[in-house]
């Protein structure tokens, strides 16, 4: 639609959307701007913006009381190990029902996707005691597991889809001009799926590192990634607005990064396919 | 070499057969084309001579040898497809000497084989360029490219032109006949456009749902075709079938008459001319209330004129008509 | 040109993941409804006797499992109403020519990668917080009393929460698929006289229903289990004012450790979710087919 726009439109446009998009932003924008504020300007009345005495003794001291490293990495072991274990489980699946699709296909991707629709309320009470008879409460291992099984669905999906849209006649062209199995996985295959593998792992690491039922239900102290560590803060105790926000944004910052390069694959993966 | 014999060769898709056992005999050197209506089972018979589907019966022999249990790559042959299927990630270079790398060939013949086909294909200066920074006609070079540095017995093309514009057809249909002519390569090349296939064929296999209707050279098919679908389907515009009295009159059941073989001025038959359709050297005309079809369209000088509505005589020329029984099969 | 041998090797490369999600359900939706079955508490060890369907009826009885009922359709209702309806308004907004789309997409987006627990903490201390929340500082300012969002509107503070949370979610959608709407058609509509309310009303809107539809869906599968928004804020409180059904299961088995209760509550909540699923895969399945 080359069609030149009345700059005044535009501009009311433009306002218009910025105030939205600043309003909803804003607790993020808080958040943040309290992180580097001491804990009394933190909930100084009237309340500061940007004009105050910037600080990161915040940062320091939430690593200082709690180990705040120490949950970041068990996030991040957690998130990253579900996710790649996950790939390297659904890569052999969703290539199978894209390349060589069978009777069964439809079926079995359908029935990989109703697991997804299983509440984890239902079965919390099997697993918790399945994880404590076992020993993995409490444990990463224990998390990555089931953070491993719940995500399954979506990888084999969202894989899937981006498998499919790889046309089987260069697989074709790939077979004719000699290559074996192995010479087509690697020099065609894989180069042309890497882009739709990046945008899996991505969305998988938001998925996982963000979960919120099972860490919460599974983790006491040790493993406990930053879901669970933040929603210790939540005793309504005392002055410490500053630091909560200093741990929350320290939690949601490379997460809120990574999600800024997903926006596009956020929607095939979240809705399995049906909107691209 | 590559002389491609199919001996009782079928495929079936569970249980619906898409071509009945068929026997075709495809010489060294020449130039096949598939023809049909789409659907035809054109591309299905040209994927199983590739190795790309599995025959549910038959033999296919290459050079003699047989070649049914073949995989794709051990069959020699080169393929062009419809989409092209280059590889997005490869530069031009990459995606030409593919099929070298996978032959495991040395790199200095590797550079001279691709650096010889870009010099033929005037692809050159594209070398180092991705398949998506391509034009479509360049990207058909490369796609061609790709097939003709490995020398192979047989080319295989699948309606390779059809995703390019109409003067840009043209032109790579000639390159593709010149490609022939200096190759000497057998080539089997598949479309579903009846002057695609008199403009480049040796020989034209006419086909419909899987039988093959007939065999023959471009101008055998023209002047002589066996029964009424390959009189209709090749020729352009369409040749009149006219049937009742008119044919019962001349021993038949229905008669053809191609446009370009009926006179304009005099004549037993009289119409009304509708639309007109001035080509320059030549002006179509569609006549109607001739009282023998719907319609009957007739190929005249650009310079003879009518106007929609005028009444028009037509006489066609009776050593050119074809005779057709009540099987639609031709009488000699 | 799937042959024999290709198939062979497809189903040995599909059999992981189809044995793992298979043990991931069966087992512990097996173990869930035998334990239902039982009177069974961790704090009372011993036999755990099969009493038939006692906890349902113990579950299905507890006034706080209406509330709960009642509770999580308002969540999920208010919820959706709010993102749906926001989310079209912002797609409709963002489609719109203007400067820096970019930065206005990020910004809008943002809420949904925050995670739950820090949203909850963000919006409980930060903003709702009757003393020193910015809401009581905006209510002063306008001479208004302050008001204790969360003891004196828990439900309807949790679904503002998570409102702000999925906005993002209609809206990225809603958007993506109004730009999926092919632009010949607007420009069609327009030159047949279309003012630009029927083009959004006769042309945009239906293109949406769709992704409406998947919105909804989709929401409503994550939202019947809203509980980490609960957990920081209220804890389903004041008394049960704000408890969900998947808030009342914990409470159940990791509060109370009543296994047979909670199992009971469990396949409850299944069964409730499964309502919601099969509509969900007729929709994603018809898009398979096209």
């Amino acid at each position: 639609m080359a069609r030149a726009v009345s700059n005044s439109v535009k501009a009311r446009n433009t306002a218009i959307a910025w105030i939205i998009a600043i309003l909803i932003f804003f607790p993020i924008l808080w958040t943040i701007l309290t992180s580097f504020k001491t804990e009394g300007t933190a909930i100084a009345d009237p309340p500061v913006f940007l004009f105050f005495d910037w600080t990161l003794e915040n940062y320091a001291t939430v690593q200082d009381r709690s180990d705040y490293f120490g949950h970041f990495m068990n996030s991040v072991i957690i998130s990253v190990g579900s996710t790649v274990i996950g790939l390297a489980i659904a890569i052999p699946a969703a290539w199978a029902m894209a390349f060589v699709p069978g009777r069964q296909t439809k079926n079995v991707l359908m029935w990989m996707l109703s697991t997804k629709m299983l509440p984890p309320v239902g079965v919390l009470v099997p697993i918790y005691l399945i994880f404590r008879d076992w020993g993995l409460l409490d444990t990463r291992i224990g998390l990555v597991i089931v953070l491993t099984l719940i995500n399954l669905p979506i990888i084999v999906w969202m894989l899937y889809t981006y498998f499919r849209e790889i046309p089987t006649d260069i697989l074709e062209a790939a077979r004719m001009d000699g290559a074996t199995l192995r010479s087509e996985v690697v020099h065609v295959l894989l180069p042309m799926a890497v882009p739709g593998i990046a945008s899996t792992l991505l969305l998988n690491i938001i998925l996982a590192w963000n979960e919120a039922f099972w860490t919460l239900n599974l983790v006491a102290a040790n493993a406990a990634p930053l879901t669970a560590f933040i929603a210790s803060y939540s005793s309504p105790e005392g002055l410490f607005y500053a630091k909560l926000s200093a741990a929350s944004t320290m939690a949601i910052a490379p997460i809120l990064i990574m999600g800024w390069f997903s926006q596009k694959q956020l929607v095939r993966g979240l809705t399995f396919g049906a909107v691209k | 070499m590559g002389r491609i014999t199919l001996e009782k060769v079928q495929k079936k898709f569970g249980e619906t057969e898409v071509i009945p056992p068929l026997d075709l005999t495809i010489e060294d050197g020449e130039f096949v084309v598939f023809v049909g209506p789409s659907g035809c089972g054109k591309s299905t018979l040209l994927r199983l001579i590739a190795g790309l589907e599995d025959v549910s019966g038959g033999d296919i022999k290459i050079d003699g040898t047989p070649a049914t249990d073949l995989p794709p790559a051990k069959r020699r042959l080169a393929m062009v497809f419809q989409s092209y299927a280059l590889y997005p990630h490869m530069t031009v270079r990459k995606n030409i000497a593919f099929p070298l790398k996978m032959a495991g060939m040395d790199e200095a013949e590797k550079t001279r084989r691709v650096e010889r086909a870009a010099e033929v294909l005037n692809l050159t200066n594209f070398l180092d360029r991705r398949p998506g920074q391509l034009s479509g006609g360049q990207r058909q070079r490369v796609a061609i490219g790709r097939a003709i540095v490995r020398e192979p017995a047989a080319f295989l093309f699948d309606e390779p032109l059809s995703n390019l514009d109409a003067a840009l057809r043209v032109g790579m249909r000639l390159e593709i006949s010149e490609l022939h002519e200096r190759l000497k390569t057998t080539m089997i090349y598949v479309t579903h456009d009846q002057v695609e296939a008199m403009t480049m064929a040796d020989k034209i296999v006419v086909l419909r749902a899987g039988h093959i209707e007939q065999v023959g050279s471009p101008l055998d098919l023209y002047r002589t075709p066996r029964n009424r679908f390959v009189a209709e389907f090749i020729g352009s515009p369409k040749m009149n079938v006219i049937d009742g009295e008119e044919a019962a009159h001349r021993d038949a059941h229905a008669i053809g008459i191609r446009p370009e073989h009926i006179d304009v001025g005099e004549g037993q038959w009289e119409g009304r001319v509708g639309v007109s359709e001035h080509l320059g050297s030549d002006t179509l005309f569609h006549v109607h209330d001739t009282g023998l079809a719907d319609v009957i369209t007739v190929r005249a000088p650009g310079e003879v004129n009518y106007k929609s509505g005028d009444a028009i005589r037509l006489s066609p020329q009776t050593d050119k008509i074809h005779r057709f029984d009540d099987k639609g099969l031709r009488i000699a | 040109m799937a042959t024999q041998h290709s198939r062979a090797a497809a189903r040995f490369m599909i059999a992981p993941s189809v044995v793992l999600l298979l043990a991931w359900m069966l087992i512990p939706l097996g173990m869930t409804i035998w334990f239902s079955l039982l009177r069974y508490n961790l704090l009372m060890p011993g036999e755990n006797p099969f009493v038939g369907f006692e906890n349902y009826s113990y579950f299905l009885s507890d006034p706080a499992f209406q509330t709960a009922v009642i509770n999580t359709l308002l969540l999920v209702g208010g919820v959706l109403l709010i993102t749906v309806c926001g989310g079209i308004g912002l797609a409709v907004l963002l489609d719109q020519p203007m400067w820096g789309t970019g930065i206005v997409r990020i910004m809008v987006i943002s809420p949904f990668f925050v995670m739950p627990t820090v949203s909850a903490l963000v919006w409980k201390n930060m903003f709702m917080n009757p003393v020193n929340g910015l809401f009581a500082y905006v209510a002063d300012v306008l001479g208004l009393p302050a008001y204790d969002f969360l003891t004196a509107a828990p439900l309807a503070s949790i679904i503002g929460i998570v409102s702000w949370q999925w906005l993002p979610f209609a809206t990225l959608i809603l958007l993506t698929a109004m730009q999926s709407l092919d632009s010949e058609q607007l420009e069609a509509a327009e030159m047949d006289g279309a003012s630009s309310w029927s083009r959004f009303y006769y042309i945009k809107l239906p293109h949406l229903a769709r992704a409406i539809t998947v919105v909804i869906l989709i929401q409503t599968i994550f939202l019947l289990s809203i509980f980490a928004e609960i957990y920081v804020t209220t804890a389903g409180g004041p008394g049960n004012a704000s408890i969900n059904l998947t808030y009342l299961v914990f409470q159940e088995s990791l509060q109370r450790y009543d296994v047979g209760t909670a199992s009971a509550g469990g396949v409850v909540a299944i069964i409730l979710a499964n309502i919601v699923a099969i509509f969900l895969m007729r929709m994603i399945g018809k898009n398979l087919d096209a």
